[in-house]
C-alpha cells in the first residue's frame, strides 16, 4: 500500500514528514472549517434576528373585531356616571350576567373600552340598541391568536375563565372576526395596544427625513465636488484641506448619540427651538448624514477618470465647466446612491432623536414640522418598553415595517444606480 | 400673516431672482452676441451674465431676510414685519440693476459667477469644521458648568454613581454622587465582550471570504453579511431584549444559575454580532492590500494556505487590521440603544457578565430623557459624558486612520 505514495513522494517520504504533514493538514482544515463557522454563524445570526421579529410581529398584522348588540340605558349622570359605566352595563346585560365591580372589570377588559365608548359617546345619550364594532382588546385579541395557554391554572395567565367562556360564546356567535390591522397604519400612538399605531411615527420620520435630506443633500454633495476638484493641494490651503478631510472622516465615525447632544446644547437650548418637533431631528440627522453623504459622494467622483476633465480642459472649458458638464455627470449615479444609502441609515437612527427629547407620548398625526411628533425607530423603542405581550408583537411588527421600507430604499437606490449606469454607457 | 418664519417673503426673494434672470437674459442677447460678421470679442455668453444677475440678487435678498429675521426674532410684529417686506423687495433690486447695467461685451461675467460658484462650494465644505466646532464647543461649554459643582478628578475618579439621588434629596451637585467609574467599567465590559466576538469572527469572515470562498459563495454571503450592517440599532437592541437576554437566562437556568434577561453579555454579543461586518469589510480591505508576490513567496517555501495567511498575509496586514478593530471599538463604545434596551441601568462596579451594567451612552439617556430642567448638575452629567466619549472615539478615530493610512502608503 505504501510503495505508490513512498513513489510519488520520493525523497521526503519518511515517518516524520508524514506525521507532520498530517497535522499541518489539519491546521489547513480546522483553520479553513474555522472561517466557514464564523461565515455560518454570521449567517445564522441574521437568520434569528429576522426570524423571532418576523415570528413575533406577524400577527400584529390581523387585529380581531367584535361586533356587539348592545342595550344602551340612558344617560343619567345620578345613577349611571359614564359612558363607560353604561357600556359595562349593557355588556353584563348582553352576557346576562350581574353588573358587579367585578364582572364590569372582566367585561371591559375583553374588547377595546376605549374604542368603543368613543363610539357611545357620538351616539346619543337616551337609552337604546345600538351595534358597535369595536377591535377586541389586546387580552381577547392574544387569547384568539393562540398567544395565551388556556390550558394553564386561572391564576398563572392574565386571562380568567370567564373571559375565555365570554370569548367563547361571541365567537360561536359569529361576532368575532379577523381582520387585516389598517389601525396598525393609521392610528397614531395610544395607551392601548389595541388602538395604537404607527401613523404620526411613519409622518414624523417623514418629515425629519425630508427635512434631513433637503439639507443634507446638496450641502455634502457640493462640498464633495468642492473637494474633489477644487480644493487647493498645495501650501496652507493644502494643509486645511487634508484637514478637512481628516475632520470628516472623523464626523463620519463620531457616536451619533453626540450628535443628538449637539442638538440638544444648539438648536433647543440655544436657538430655543421646541423639543420633540420633527424641524429640530431634521437639522440633527442633516448633521449626522452629512459626512455620510460626502465621503460616499467623493468615492463616486474618484473613479471619474482624469481623462475627461482634462481633454474638457484643453479644449477651452473653464474648470467649473469641466467639473460640472463632465464629471458630476458621470459620477451622479454614485452619488446619489450612495446618499440615498446614508439617508436611510439616518432613517433608523434612535439614539439623537432621543436627545432632542422626540420620545414625547404622541396622540396625533403631525401636520407641519412645527408639531410636536416621533419617529419610526422612537416609537419602536417606546413600545419596547411595555411588558404586555401585545406591545412585544407591535413592536415586531413596527420593526418588520421600518426593515421593510429601508429595504425598498435601499433597493431602489441600487436598481436606479445601475439604470442611470447603463444609460450612461449607451 | 402670523408666521413665526415668513416662507412667503422668501418666495418673493425667488421670484426676483427669476426676474433678474430674465431680464438680464433678454437684454444680454441682444447686447452682447451682435449679429456682427467680424470678430467678436464677448466675454461671457449670456446665460453667464443671467446666472450672475440671479446670484446677486438671491445672495442680497437672502441676507436680507436672515438680517430681518435675526432683528425680529421668532414673534411677528405688525409695524417692523411690513419694513421688513418692503427691504426683502427694494434692497435685491439694487444688484439687479447694477447687474442690468454691467450688460456690456467686455464685463467677464462668467469669471465673476464662477469665482462665486468656487466660493460657496468652499462654504458648503466649511460646514463639517463648523459641525466639529459645534461638538466641541457645546461639550466643552455644558461640560465645564458641570464641573464648576463636581470636581472633575471626581467625576473621572470616584466610584459612586448615583446621578438620581441628588436630585431627589434636593441636594446640589457636590453632595451628589457623580464617581464615573462604574460607568466606564461597564462601558469597557460591554466594548470587550463585542470584541470578543466581533473581533475573531470578523476576521475569520474577512479571510475566509477573500481567501477560500468560491466567487459564488462570496457573491452570496458577502451581500448577506453586510445586511447585518443596515440594521438599525434599536432592532438590534429589540433582539437582545426579547430573544438573546432570554435565551441567555434560560441557558443558565438550565445550568442551574440565576440570571437576570438584562445582562452584560447579551448586549455585548448582539452588539459584537452587529460590529462584524465593519471589521469583516475593513479587514478584507487590508488583506487584499497585501501584494500577491509575497503570498507566492510564502506558498514557493511550501507553506500550506493557512500558514501563508497567518504568518505571512496576517503579518503584514496587521496594523491594518488594528486599525480596523480600533475603529470597530469606537463604535462599540459610543453604541447607544443596544445598551439601553439591553444591558440595563444599574450602575454596577462588576466583572461579572451576566450581572447587569450601565455604559456611558446609557447613562447620557437616562439623564436627558424625561422632563427636567436644564441646568441642573443631572442634566449637565450627561454632557461631561459626552465630551468623555466624544474624546475617546475621537483618538480612537485619528489612531485607526493614522494607522490605516501608513499601511496603505506601505505597499504601494
Amino acid at each position: 500500500m505504501s510503495v505508490d505514495k513512498d513513489t510519488r513522494r520520493g525523497l521526503f517520504a519518511n515517518p516524520a514528514v508524514e506525521a507532520r504533514m498530517r497535522k499541518r493538514r489539519g491546521a489547513e482544515r480546522r483553520f479553513r472549517a474555522y472561517g466557514r463557522a464564523a461565515v455560518a454563524f454570521s449567517i445564522a445570526a441574521l437568520a434569528w434576528l429576522l426570524i423571532s421579529i418576523v415570528s413575533t410581529g406577524a400577527s400584529a398584522f390581523t387585529q380581531h373585531w367584535v361586533t356587539l348588540d348592545l342595550n344602551l340605558a340612558p344617560k343619567d349622570t345620578d345613577t349611571i356616571p359614564n359612558d363607560r359605566r353604561r357600556l359595562a352595563d349593557a355588556l353584563a346585560q348582553a352576557f346576562d350576567v350581574p353588573s358587579n365591580e367585578e364582572t364590569r372589570r372582566e367585561l371591559l377588559q375583553i374588547i377595546s373600552a376605549s374604542a368603543a365608548t368613543a363610539d357611545i359617546r357620538q351616539r346619543h345619550d337616551e337609552a337604546m340598541a345600538i351595534k358597535i364594532t369595536v377591535p377586541t382588546s389586546d387580552l381577547a385579541d392574544q387569547f384568539l391568536k393562540g398567544h395565551i395557554d388556556p390550558a394553564l391554572p386561572q391564576g398563572q395567565r392574565p386571562i380568567t375563565d370567564r373571559q375565555i367562556s365570554w370569548i367563547a360564546i361571541l365567537d360561536a356567535e359569529g361576532r368575532i372576526n379577523r381582520r387585516f390591522n389598517r389601525g396598525l397604519f393609521g392610528n397614531p400612538d395610544s395607551r392601548d395596544p389595541e388602538r395604537a399605531g404607527l401613523a404620526s411615527a411613519i409622518f414624523g420620520s417623514a418629515m425629519i427625513i425630508l427635512i434631513a435630506g433637503a439639507l443634507a443633500l446638496p450641502v455634502g454633495i457640493g462640498a464633495a465636488i468642492y473637494l474633489d476638484s477644487f480644493a487647493p493641494q498645495t501650501g496652507w490651503g493644502g494643509r486645511l484641506t487634508r484637514f478637512l478631510e481628516v475632520n470628516i472622516n472623523n464626523l463620519a465615525a463620531v457616536p451619533s448619540i453626540v450628535f443628538g447632544l449637539l442638538g440638544l446644547a444648539v438648536f433647543i437650548n440655544f436657538f430655543g427651538l421646541q423639543r420633540s418637533i420633527p424641524l429640530v431631528g431634521g437639522l440633527v440627522l442633516a448633521l449626522r448624514m452629512f459626512p455620510t453623504i460626502v465621503i460616499a459622494s467623493r468615492a463616486a467622483l474618484r473613479v471619474v477618470p482624469d481623462s475627461l476633465t482634462d481633454s474638457a480642459l484643453s479644449l477651452g472649458a473653464s474648470p467649473m465647466q469641466a467639473v460640472f458638464n463632465h464629471r458630476v455627470p458621470l459620477a451622479a449615479p454614485g452619488m446619489l446612491t450612495g446618499s440615498i444609502i446614508g439617508m436611510a441609515q439616518a432613517l433608523g437612527e434612535t439614539a439623537p432623536l432621543l436627545m432632542i427629547g422626540m420620545v414625547a407620548f404622541v396622540t396625533s398625526v403631525p401636520s407641519s414640522p412645527m408639531d410636536p411628533a416621533t419617529a419610526l425607530p422612537v416609537q419602536i423603542f417606546l413600545w419596547s418598553g411595555s411588558a404586555e405581550a401585545a406591545w412585544a408583537e407591535r413592536t415586531s411588527a413596527a420593526i418588520t415595517v421600518l426593515l421593510a421600507i429601508l429595504m425598498i430604499i435601499n433597493g431602489a437606490a441600487i436598481i436606479w444606480r445601475e439604470r442611470l449606469q447603463r444609460r450612461r454607457k449607451l | 400673516m402670523n408666521d413665526p418664519v415668513p416662507i412667503y417673503m422668501l418666495v418673493i426673494v425667488g421670484a426676483l431672482m427669476m426676474g433678474a434672470y430674465r431680464v438680464v437674459y433678454g437684454r444680454a442677447a441682444r447686447l452682447v452676441m451682435p449679429d456682427v460678421s467680424g470678430p467678436v470679442s464677448t466675454r461671457a455668453q449670456p446665460r453667464h451674465h443671467a446666472r450672475l444677475a440671479a446670484a446677486l440678487t438671491g445672495l442680497i435678498g437672502v441676507g436680507v431676510y436672515l438680517a430681518g429675521l435675526s432683528l425680529r426674532g421668532p414673534t411677528p410684529s405688525a409695524s417692523l414685519d411690513g419694513l421688513w417686506l418692503l427691504a426683502c423687495v427694494a434692497i435685491p433690486m439694487l444688484p439687479m440693476a447694477l447687474s442690468i447695467r454691467n450688460v456690456r461685451p467686455d464685463f467677464a461675467a462668467r469669471t465673476h459667477i464662477e469665482r462665486m460658484a468656487e466660493t460657496g462650494l468652499m462654504l458648503l465644505a466649511l460646514v463639517a469644521l463648523l459641525t466639529t466646532v459645534g461638538i466641541v464647543a457645546s461639550l466643552v461649554f455644558e461640560a465645564t458648568l458641570f464641573f464648576q459643582d463636581v470636581s472633575i478628578l471626581e467625576f473621572l475618579f470616584g466610584t459612586h454613581w448615583s446621578p438620581q439621588t441628588a436630585i431627589r434629596a434636593g441636594e446640589s451637585g457636590q453632595s451628589g454622587a457623580f464617581g464615573a467609574v462604574p460607568v466606564f467599567a461597564g462601558t469597557f465590559l460591554i466594548t470587550l465582550i463585542a470584541m470578543a466576538v466581533a473581533g475573531p469572527i470578523g476576521l475569520m469572515v474577512a479571510i475566509y471570504l477573500s481567501e477560500y470562498a468560491s466567487p459564488r459563495t462570496r457573491g452570496i454571503a458577502k451581500p448577506v453579511i453586510e445586511v447585518l450592517a443596515g440594521i438599525p440599532t434599536v432592532v438590534y437592541g429589540f433582539f437582545a431584549l426579547i430573544s438573546v437576554g432570554p435565551a441567555i437566562r434560560d441557558a443558565a437556568a438550565w445550568m442551574g444559575a440565576d440570571v437576570a434577561t438584562q445582562s452584560s453579555l447579551a448586549a455585548g454579543l448582539v452588539m459584537g454580532v452587529m460590529i462584524i461586518p465593519l471589521v469583516s469589510s475593513l479587514s478584507d480591505d487590508v488583506i487584499r492590500a497585501v501584494p500577491q508576490s509575497l503570498r507566492d513567496g510564502s506558498t514557493a517555501l511550501g507553506a500550506t494556505k493557512s500558514e501563508t495567511l497567518i504568518r505571512v498575509v496576517f503579518r503584514s496586514a496587521l496594523p491594518g487590521i488594528i486599525g480596523a478593530f480600533l475603529l470597530a471599538i469606537s463604535r462599540a463604545i459610543g453604541e447607544t440603544m443596544i445598551v439601553v434596551m439591553a444591558a440595563g441601568r444599574a450602575a454596577n462596579l462588576s466583572a461579572n457578565p451576566f450581572d447587569a451594567v450601565t455604559t456611558v451612552t446609557v447613562q447620557i439617556v437616562a439623564l436627558l430623557t424625561g422632563d427636567q430642567v436644564f441646568d441642573s448638575p443631572r442634566t449637565l452629567a450627561a454632557f461631561a459624558l459626552g465630551l468623555v466619549l466624544f474624546v475617546i472615539t475621537l483618538l480612537l478615530n485619528i489612531g485607526a486612520l493614522a494607522v490605516v493610512n501608513r499601511y496603505r502608503t506601505r505597499f504601494e
